[in-house]
């Protein structure tokens, strides 16, 4: 990985024994294969500094359940071709994201805490193709993917919760067999 | 104010606020928008089981679960205090389908002839719910991603591997809903 090298620890992490660097090593290692977050802040915040990403989150859930994203009826009409609402809702959040880092690329935008935002490309393997068309599966089953699922239990379809466990499991299960998947 | 945000918002205005939590999570701590991860920090924090997959601080990401959770609060206050009356307007045609299915209501959000515990203890919603669940979580962690980080994060920062995956997404979404569906919903 050629990243690796450039991420630092916090130093509150590194206490000295190997079995941690080992492990930071194999850490950032399936996390390049991932879409959780590489950046490694070395500033240390407070836990509740977290609940800005609980706003943002907030805001997010209203407008899945304002634009129906979480509906099983449009996903079954997106599928079927029925209709626009969901292409267009999909297109317009990709327009104006990559307008938005475009734009924090360009003007070298910082975060609030003045840190520079980083990219990191990603690397091709076949998980996306076969892992795709599984999760593509699964999206048609029950009407939602990872985001609409908790925005689903919160407007009152507890049942869904089940949905979200054999999602959890199945996440697990993918864990348990990677080595012997072809990547 | 309040009847309209009770409408069903458009798809451009949604759209547009989703792709704005790109630039605002970036900004605000430099996180890449992605979802699906936080079923694999579940994981990590209650099963990890030696698995090296799972053998990482989870503790660093938790800003994922508050987001999530922020999510679900979001749902809750919408469905509660923003509803729109009138219900959904769903396409005649799958209309017409999913009576056939023995759906009826196609007003609220999700059919409750599919989504209730009584179907769970059905064949057909059964697969459907810890069918449904299983591939999602699976294929999205195979995948390395979900619709928010691979279809929105990944295409925002014009990433192949990202188009790849929304690519075979949307092809796994079809062969479902168009050939495989229609015989499990006849379960």
């Amino acid at each position: 990985m050629s990243f690796n090298n450039k991420v630092q620890q916090p130093p509150s992490t590194i206490t000295g024994s190997d079995t941690v660097k080992d492990f930071s090593v194999t850490d950032y290692e399936v996390r390049s294969l991932d879409t959780m977050c590489i950046n490694d802040t070395v500033l240390k915040h407070p836990w509740w500094y977290n609940f800005k990403y609980l706003a943002v989150g907030l805001v997010f859930g209203v407008v899945f359940v304002k634009a129906e994203v979480i509906s099983w009826f449009r996903i079954q009409e997106m599928f079927r071709l029925q209709s626009f609402h969901m292409y267009g809702v999909i297109g317009t959040a990709v327009v104006v994201g990559m307008i938005s880092v475009w734009l924090i690329k360009k003007f070298k935008i910082k975060t609030i805490h003045g840190e520079p935002i980083k990219f990191h490309p990603k690397k091709f393997n076949k998980g996306q193709i076969i892992g795709g068309l599984i999760f593509g599966l699964g999206w048609a089953m029950t009407g939602a993917c990872p985001g609409p699922l908790f925005a689903q239990i919160g407007t009152g379809f507890l049942v869904v919760s089940v949905v979200l466990l054999s999602a959890v499991a199945g996440t697990w299960v993918y864990g348990y067999f990677r080595e012997k998947l072809p990547h | 104010m309040l009847e309209f945000l009770q409408q069903p918002w458009s798809w451009y205005v949604a759209g547009a606020i989703i792709g704005l939590i790109v630039p605002a999570l970036l900004i605000l701590g430099n996180k890449h928008f992605g979802i699906s991860a936080n079923l694999r920090h579940a994981c990590a924090a209650c099963f990890p089981a030696n698995i090296k997959f799972f053998q990482y601080d989870w503790k660093k990401e938790v800003w994922n679960l508050f987001f999530v959770a922020g999510i679900l609060i979001g749902g809750f206050l919408a469905a509660q205090y923003l509803s729109n009356p009138a219900g959904l307007e769903v396409a005649p045609a799958l209309v017409e389908e999913v009576k056939g299915y023995g759906i009826n209501d196609t007003t609220s959000l999700l059919p409750s002839e599919l989504f209730s515990w009584e179907s769970l203890f059905t064949l057909r919603g059964f697969i459907m719910l810890i069918g449904g669940g299983f591939l999602v979580g699976f294929g999205a962690r195979y995948a390395g991603g979900c619709t928010s980080g691979h279809a929105i994060m990944g295409l925002s920062d014009l990433q192949v591997p990202s188009l790849i995956a929304t690519i075979s997404f949307m092809v796994g979404g079809f062969i479902m809903a168009n050939l495989l569906l229609p015989f499990i919903l006849n379960l």
